[in-house]
């Protein structure tokens, strides 16, 4: 019962984007392209769950004073692991990401996951807190960069979903366009939020 | 007769004075720009303005419907802000660019704020700024030439008079030279020339090169020019080209006591004083503090229509005196840097935008001390 609630919390009720506003920078920056927000919200859910079974797992062992350099150095293992097999496995994709993967170390939703739940919670609780929250993540991903890349590309992960007639706005694929669907999103998904659940 | 008998605190006295009344006779000033647009460039802008103005009024109703709000689009200040933002576009814009560019002025510049008065910045000018991020090559460039073949002929379209005598052997001595002289708006030509790579290339010969640079500097501050680009016979956005029939709605507005003097005489001073001092061309000594050069560019580009319409915008300027001379200067300053070392060829969009976002703090800095108030 708890295991399923932890694991579907992340999703709507506390997403980590949309309601805990954690993570601006990749959703911001990575979310150009459907297939860019995919990889980045894959890689990041990753690093989640297996940062969160590893916390939880040495929570009684991590001295209190040091745990923040504590966690750092068990999150920038997992993202070294998802930097080298991507780089290896979907070199094109690490390209796209760039800067942003190895960003996953001081990434706000892992950090936040690791100080507020696997710290306190037990090993399945905190996985499935992972996933949830990661999934969470990838879904919002997805969402900001499908209105981003249909608007500025007139594509949908690659695929041309809009008429040839359509001038793409250029805007929706650039920074501003970013900050503006972000918000227009989280005003909607609030307001959803309030009203159905 | 209860409603005589209110008892309210001072001040008594009022003139009567409405937002209604000032948006519609910012409406009315607008007119006499509209007028001469159609007159250069036909019908078609009077259909891309009523199509802005009409997105503009509907995107309001229907969002103040949806927030279960007073919905207030009789004021005016949506069909204000429909009508500015169709006259930054060009006339031979799509028939869709005033009617998105109306709906994000209006949906994402103002209604996210909570409308009318709570917007930080000018939503006509933001519109502007939407689009032509948005469609760049729909913004800037050729599109403009298409447009204005309509009344112009084709060595008038810079206004640069003198040079048509020599245009024919211009296409033959330089063809770099001659692309430029037809090319889009005065603005444009002189920031290509104070390009100083530029001007070397127009002839593998140094000292023509200078000649001509010289030229075509002379074209566009002579008496000729100035004179076209006062009555608005040059390439440019719908409502920004005729410096005259923008004075007229700016007399009108500043007669009627709609606007204050401050924000357009300083902005316009700072921009005459600035240019005078910096505007000449980097590669040619003889262009140096010419007095015509601070005309050419307060009648170039959009400046009056954003110094007396879009600066003085009541939400987004300041309130203090000496805030808006601060402000005016501001927008002045960068204006002019824009203009004379930034990417675009016009800068008065974006340094009034950014001047609206400076407006609450010129405010705070400027807030006069109250009476008998003690410095501690």
């Amino acid at each position: 019962m708890s295991f399923m609630k932890e694991l579907t919390k992340g999703i709507v009720k506390e997403n980590p984007t949309f309601v805990i506003v954690l993570g601006m920078c990749p959703t911001l920056a990575t979310t150009t392209s459907v297939n860019n927000a995919i990889g980045m919200g894959l890689a990041a859910t990753f690093v989640l769950v297996c940062s969160n079974i590893m916390i939880s797992l040495i929570r009684k062992i991590t001295p209190d004073k040091i745990r923040i350099p504590v966690y750092v150095i068990v999150i920038a293992a997992f993202v070294s692991i998802v930097d080298m097999v991507m780089a290896a496995y979907l070199p094109d994709l690490h390209k796209a990401l760039g800067l942003f993967i190895p960003l996953i170390v001081v990434n706000c939703i892992i950090m936040g996951r690791a100080e507020a739940f696997a710290s306190k919670n037990g090993v399945m609780d905190s996985m499935a807190d992972g996933i949830g929250m990661g999934l969470g993540f990838t879904l919002a991903l997805i969402l900001v960069s499908s209105f981003r890349e249909i608007l500025g590309n007139g594509t949908w992960a690659g695929m041309k979903v809009m008429p040839d007639i359509y001038n793409p706005m250029l805007m929706a694929v650039l920074p501003a366009g970013a900050f503006i669907t972000l918000g227009l999103l989280m005003a909607a998904i609030n307001n959803l939020k309030e009203k159905y659940l | 007769m209860k409603d005589k008998l209110i008892v309210s605190p001072a001040p008594h006295i009022h003139d009567f004075s409405s937002i209604p009344k000032a948006m519609w006779n910012v409406v009315i000033a607008l007119l006499p720009a509209l007028a001469f647009a159609i007159y250069y460039w036909g019908w078609r802008t009077l259909f891309l303005t009523v199509l802005g103005v009409l997105s503009a009024v509907l995107t309001e109703a229907l969002i103040q419907k949806f927030r279960k709000v007073p919905i207030t689009v009789y004021d005016g200040s949506a069909v204000v802000t429909g009508m500015l933002l169709t006259y930054n576009i060009s006339a031979g814009s799509p028939w869709w660019l005033p009617v998105i560019g109306s709906i994000f002025a209006i949906a994402i510049g103002k209604q996210v704020f909570g409308g009318l008065g709570n917007n930080a910045v000018n939503p006509a000018l933001l519109g502007r700024a939407f689009l032509l991020a948005s469609w760049p090559s729909l913004m800037t460039g050729n599109c403009w030439k298409s447009t204005v073949a309509h009344k112009l002929s084709a060595s008038s379209i810079n206004g640069i008079g003198n040079l048509s005598a020599i245009s024919d052997s211009l296409a033959t001595i330089s063809p770099k030279a001659y692309n430029l002289v037809t090319g889009a708006t005065p603005l444009k030509v002189m920031q290509t020339l104070r390009d100083s790579t530029f001007i070397n290339t127009l002839t593998s010969d140094p000292a023509t090169n200078i000649e001509l640079g010289n030229k075509i500097f002379n074209g566009l501050i002579d008496v000729g020019t100035l004179k076209s680009m006062f009555w608005g016979n040059i390439g440019g956005c719908i409502g920004e080209v005729s410096v005259f029939a923008l004075l007229i709605g700016a007399i009108y507005l500043l007669w009627k006591n709609i606007i204050e003097w401050r924000i357009p005489f300083f902005y316009l001073l700072t921009v005459a004083v600035l240019t005078f001092l910096l505007g000449g061309i980097p590669g040619l000594p003889e262009t140096k503090y010419s007095l015509s050069l601070p005309i050419f560019h307060l009648f170039a580009g959009g400046l009056i229509l954003g110094a007396f319409f879009m600066a003085t915008d009541y939400t987004t300027s300041p309130l203090t005196k000496n805030g808006r001379i601060f402000y005016a200067i501001g927008c002045g300053a960068l204006t002019v840097i824009i203009r004379l070392i930034g990417g675009y060829p016009e800068g008065v969009s974006y340094s009034i935008l950014f001047m609206n976002v400076m407006t609450p703090l010129i405010d705070k800095l400027t807030m006069p001390k109250a009476f008998g108030k003690v410095k501690k």
